[in-house]
């Protein structure tokens, strides 16, 4: 029992930092736009095959350094060039924007990647199990993303909190034209953020492909989650993303190593029904198969008990 | 150094700037007078670019209308709004910083500076300043302004709402400003602070500039005072 602990424990840290490395730029871009980027988990898929396409050349380490830059330039060229001009058309046209840029940007990677599923290997030098605990192994790369995930936390947070430019665009994000008056260049700050952001879900992508797999779908899979963790932790806070987003990576991960569900309830109430029963499948559910719900259950019961997430200041 | 010719502004429809005229010289105190809504700080929203300009604003001889807000703070002109926008989650110094537009170039203000001149802020450096009082406020809005070291400091209201005790403060940090060879535009409305501090005063009405004259010239024009600024 306390072996199936830990090891879901240590999984959901891996998995809640991936997500909070996606959803720390997706918020910190929400606060400065007033809309969701649609297109931003797709900057995670581009990392991930940007960083499978140099690894075969030049290998992984390669990759983790050059695939989150070639991503942050695109996106900050994504904002320059396209979300600014659009940015004066409203909100729908911005969300609509994103939207095609999603589709924009997987479509680009079937077509130069192929659909097939890409075999993006962590390195060998990664590949051995970290420690053992009765009889289990926890691998040493999953090590690494948890390492790399909290290295990033904390510069982030340093930078935001602790440093002048952080200051300055804490101001710039809530009070653009006030911190323009003091003489900043906000459109080349909003430009960095969006560059910064995009390439955390880069560096996100870069570490999570060899382990979630690299295919063209593979946005999709974490990008509706990451929607949900930007809304639980609260539109726009950094603080409660992270905590969204590990709360979300350990309850799946428990979720997922349990093994109760209907069936024992049903028991503890002394209940049976008959595997002819029309309702069967509900009997029989147990709680693995409902991990992948898990957190969307969890965003409906937020929005109706806290709109405004758990640190989350404003409603829309 | 700042010279207004024939400036126009809209929102929407409505035509706010009417052709407003006016200039401040290097070093010198001048003062925006109206009565609400003639425009004073539609002038100067305008000026910053805040409000799309029609018609010239030359800063130090350069056209600065249709220029990005913060490229015209960044040659040298400072602003400080009527509605204060401190940021309510930094500190008091982390607001002081915000101002500086480089850690590198040193100029004539420092924090230490702003802190010898009000201690309460200096006792409050670490206080967020979303909640000290509207007086503090309003200093530190001043502070953080000259923190990026402006040759010209347009200053909307700086004494509405606040204490008789904090209005003398504002009066003798504008001195101050002055003192140290920043030309002052201030939007104001208290007669008696205009005319103890300017070296030289327009009265605006109905969108543009009606009088022009020193402090003592407009003290003895009753009929401009009574058309154009008292209730």
């Amino acid at each position: 029992m306390l072996e199936v602990f830990i090891f879901a424990t240590l999984n959901g840290l891996v998995t809640g930092l991936l997500l909070f490395m996606l959803a720390s730029g997706l918020t910190l871009i929400f606060s400065m736009m007033g809309v969701l980027n649609f297109a931003h988990a797709s900057f995670y898929m581009l990392g991930a095959y940007f960083a499978y396409s140099i690894s075969q050349y030049m290998g992984f380490w390669a990759g983790l350094l050059f695939a989150p830059i070639i991503v942050g330039v695109l996106g900050a060229g994504v904002e320059r060039y396209g979300l600014r001009r659009v940015h004066q058309l409203g909100h729908v046209a911005e969300l609509v924007f994103t939207f095609g840029m999603a589709f924009l940007i997987e479509e680009s990677i079937s077509f130069f990647w192929g659909t097939d599923t890409k075999n993006y290997r962590y390195p060998d030098i990664l590949n051995f199990p970290l420690f053992t605990l009765f009889g289990q192994e926890f691998s040493a790369y999953r090590g690494f993303m948890i390492g790399i995930s909290i290295a990033i936390f904390i510069g982030l947070y340093y930078v935001l909190t602790r440093s002048r430019i952080g200051i300055i665009i804490q101001a710039a994000i809530t009070h653009p034209h006030t911190v323009a008056n003091l003489g900043h260049n906000v459109p080349l700050i909003f430009m960095g953020v969006f560059g910064v952001g995009t390439a955390l879900a880069g560096v996100a992508g870069v570490i999570a492909g060899p382990v979630l797999t690299t295919f063209p779908g593979m946005a999709a899979v974490l990008g509706s989650i990451v929607f949900v963790i930007v809304v639980i932790g609260g539109l726009g806070s950094l603080a409660g993303a992270f905590i969204a987003a590990l709360l979300i990576g350990l309850l799946q991960s428990y979720a997922i190593a349990s093994d109760v569900g209907v069936p024992d309830l049903l028991n503890l109430l002394g209940l049976s029904f008959e595997r002819s029963h029309p309702l069967n499948d509900l009997w029989t559910l147990t709680l693995p198969q409902v991990a992948p719900i898990l957190p969307f259950l969890l965003l409906v019961l937020v929005l109706i008990f806290r709109p405004t997430g758990l640190l989350g200041k404003r409603e829309q | 150094m700042l010279e207004v010719s024939d400036l126009h502004a809209y929102y929407g429809k409505s035509h706010i700037l009417q052709g407003v005229n006016f200039n401040v010289a290097e070093g010198e105190i001048v003062s925006l007078l109206g009565r609400n809504g003639v425009g004073r700080s539609t002038t100067l929203k305008t000026i910053m670019g805040e409000v799309a300009p029609q018609g010239s604003v030359k800063f130090k001889g350069k056209e600065i209308a249709g220029k990005q807000s913060f490229e015209i703070a960044q040659m040298g002109l400072g602003y400080v709004p009527e509605n204060r926008d401190i940021f309510p989650t930094l500190t008091v110094s982390q607001n002081l910083i915000l101002g500086m537009k480089s850690t590198k170039i040193r100029g004539r203000w420092s924090i230490e500076d702003i802190f010898n001149m009000f201690p309460i802020l200096g006792e409050r450096a670490d206080v967020d300043g979303g909640v000290i009082s509207g007086g503090e406020q309003q200093m530190l809005c001043m502070c953080r302004t000259l923190m990026g070291d402006p040759d010209l400091i347009m200053i909307d209201e700086p004494t509405e709402g606040l204490a008789p005790k904090i209005v003398q403060q504002v009066a003798k940090l504008l001195q101050e400003i002055a003192k140290r060879g920043v030309a002052i535009l201030l939007v104001e409305q208290k007669l008696s602070i205009a005319l103890k501090i300017s070296h030289r005063l327009y009265v605006m009405g109905h969108g543009t500039v009606v009088y022009e004259g020193t402090p003592d010239s407009l003290m003895q024009a009753d009929d401009v005072r009574a058309e154009w600024l008292e209730v």
